[in-house]
């Protein structure tokens, strides 16, 4: 094989990033979940987040809280992206989705400050029925709502890419076997779209898990996710150890999201 | 064909909601009042502000750069690693490569930011810049590898080999049949690496010192002191320059769809 030498030299830049930056930084913060604040080697940061309800606590809130944005983009998205599939000019469609992403999430967040203000958009409409006005910034619902408005198309997205693929042979055959409209969906469409559903719930729920900036510009600090945590402690309490302890946390709780989402490999498949 | 009409309503439902905060936000920065509550006539006061304030340009101007730069060296590393994973016969290597491309995708962007940043804090790396442009480019990798390798699949092996058999050299073999072949992937990449770059809050907030600022950064900070409707004004200009990046992305798409469609005639598929 002549051609290993090249393909060496192709692997020496990608290698050196997937060692320096994939590999190593994984290492180090679990590392880093090993020192107190003063840089001792312990396992108190490990004995903290369990002894004490808070973190616990914490945890379960951002898990709950995850769960509940999945719920609400997933059964918005999941309708848009089955009749996107069978809407004329499609791609024009999909482009409409994509869009949305490509506004920085910053200035979607900053949108709602302006739309949920005691005087803003929401409001005042509001004001036309004489509801008086009522306080929606810094409430959990403000937070799950505008989570889930950012996260929607990137739920749409593989959904549709799920649709896309469904043969629609099998769609045809129930009903030509005479399966109802909602007998179709729940045992062909549903089951064969499901990796789609799958790849979208977690392309949202572990982000989910650590939108600190939505918690302190839209939250207002009342929601703690686990992001919320870990950039606390990183950027303002200083107390590394304990922020890598809970990124530890998030990263375990990534694997199992993954381990539970994750496309089990179907042997020999449709041809 | 009675539904029609009823899905469609809803599918405008959802565009409506997923378009009303972005004009909501574009429409307050017409607004000459200081707020983005009750409309008070139209200006172009906001924009004429943002123009001048030399600050907030130059932010500007380091984050293009800084997109542009980090997207460039991803997609030559990415498109390396794409080409080292084709060729690479162990399965189980290729796998356990894939999967370890994969962990930056699926990481959280304060877990990214968290590691970075004790990272570069143990090498001794300054945080400004160079820390946030390394960052930019990690996490920018692994989607350019996702974006080239479908494209190396499609490869028909005949064509390599034909090429081999009329007397090319590797490299001949590399620059003249495989790199036409995959640009559209390595295209797509970049495009992928760049809007990363450009979207990014997280990882910069963690990886950045008080030297280097990125737009979404100053956004943030600005947001946290209240309403600007300068920002709003930013908000425009930038819908219309993701506008127009989409629609740039979307005739390099139909590009590699009508190469596609060409390339499937002529094989009489």
């Amino acid at each position: 094989m002549k051609k290993s030498t090249t393909n060496a030299a192709f692997y020496v830049p990608y290698g050196l990033w997937l060692a320096l930056f994939v590999v190593a930084p994984v290492l180090l913060i679990i590392y880093q979940s090993f020192f107190d604040i003063s840089g001792h080697f312990t396992l108190s940061n490990y004995a903290t987040y369990f002894q004490s309800g808070t973190y616990i606590l914490m945890t379960i809130n951002s898990v709950v809280y995850a769960f509940i944005i999945t719920a609400v983009t997933l059964l918005i998205s999941y309708p848009t992206a089955y009749l996107l599939h069978y809407a004329k000019h499609k791609q024009l469609w999909l482009l409409l989705i994509i869009l949305p992403t490509w506004i920085n999430l910053l200035l979607k967040a900053y949108a709602f400050i302006g739309i949920f203000s005691q005087d803003g958009g929401v409001n005042g409409f509001l004001a036309m029925f004489g509801i008086a006005p009522k306080q929606f910034l810094f409430t959990d619902f403000s937070f799950i709502l505008v989570a889930s408005y950012i996260e929607i198309p990137f739920m749409i997205l593989p959904i549709f890419n799920g649709i896309e693929e469904l043969d629609q042979g099998y769609v045809n055959a129930s009903r030509d076997l005479g399966a109802k409209g909602w007998q179709t969906f729940t045992r062909v469409i549903l089951p064969l779209t499901m990796s789609g559903v799958k790849a979208g719930v977690q392309a949202v729920f572990i982000p989910s898990l650590s939108l600190f900036m939505l918690t302190r510009l839209i939250g207002g600090n009342r929601v703690i996710t686990l992001g919320t945590a870990i950039e606390e402690h990183f950027l303002v309490t200083m107390n590394w150890g304990m922020g890598s302890t809970i990124g530890v946390v998030l990263i375990i709780a990534m694997f199992l999201i993954m381990f539970l989402t994750g496309e089990r490999k179907r042997k020999g498949g449709r041809a | 064909m009675k539904k029609w009409k009823w899905s469609n309503l809803y599918l405008i439902f959802v565009f409506i909601l997923l378009y009303v905060p972005i004009f909501y936000l574009v429409g307050y920065s017409f607004s000459a009042g200081d707020s983005m509550s009750n409309f008070h006539g139209f200006t172009w006061q906001h924009y004429l502000d943002l123009f001048a304030d030399t600050r907030m340009i130059q932010i500007v101007v380091d984050t293009l750069l800084l997109a542009l730069l980090s997207s460039l060296i991803a997609t030559i590393v990415g498109t390396m690693g794409a080409l080292a994973i084709h060729r690479t016969s162990r399965p189980v290597i290729k796998n356990t490569v894939l999967s370890m491309n994969n962990i930056l995708m699926v990481s959280p962007d304060v877990i990214i930011g968290a590691s970075f940043l004790i990272f570069f804090t143990a090498l001794k790396v300054p945080l400004g810049f160079l820390s946030v442009l390394l960052s930019h480019i990690a996490f920018s990798i692994p989607i350019v590898v996702l974006m080239v390798l479908p494209k190396l699949k499609e490869m028909r092996q005949s064509m390599l080999d034909a090429a081999r058999d009329l007397g090319s050299t590797t490299t001949q073999v590399l620059t003249h049949i495989i790199m036409p072949f995959i640009t559209p992937g390595i295209l797509s990449g970049f495009f992928m690496a760049f809007t990363y770059s450009l979207d990014d809050f997280a990882v910069t907030f963690f990886v950045t010192g008080n030297g280097f600022q990125t737009l979404a950064v100053e956004i943030y900070a600005r947001a946290r002191q209240g309403i600007s409707l300068e920002i709003n004004a930013l908000s425009g200009v930038m819908f219309i320059f993701a506008l127009l990046l989409v629609i740039g992305y979307y005739f390099i798409q139909q590009g590699a769809q009508t190469r596609k469609a060409k390339h499937k005639g002529g094989e009489t598929l």
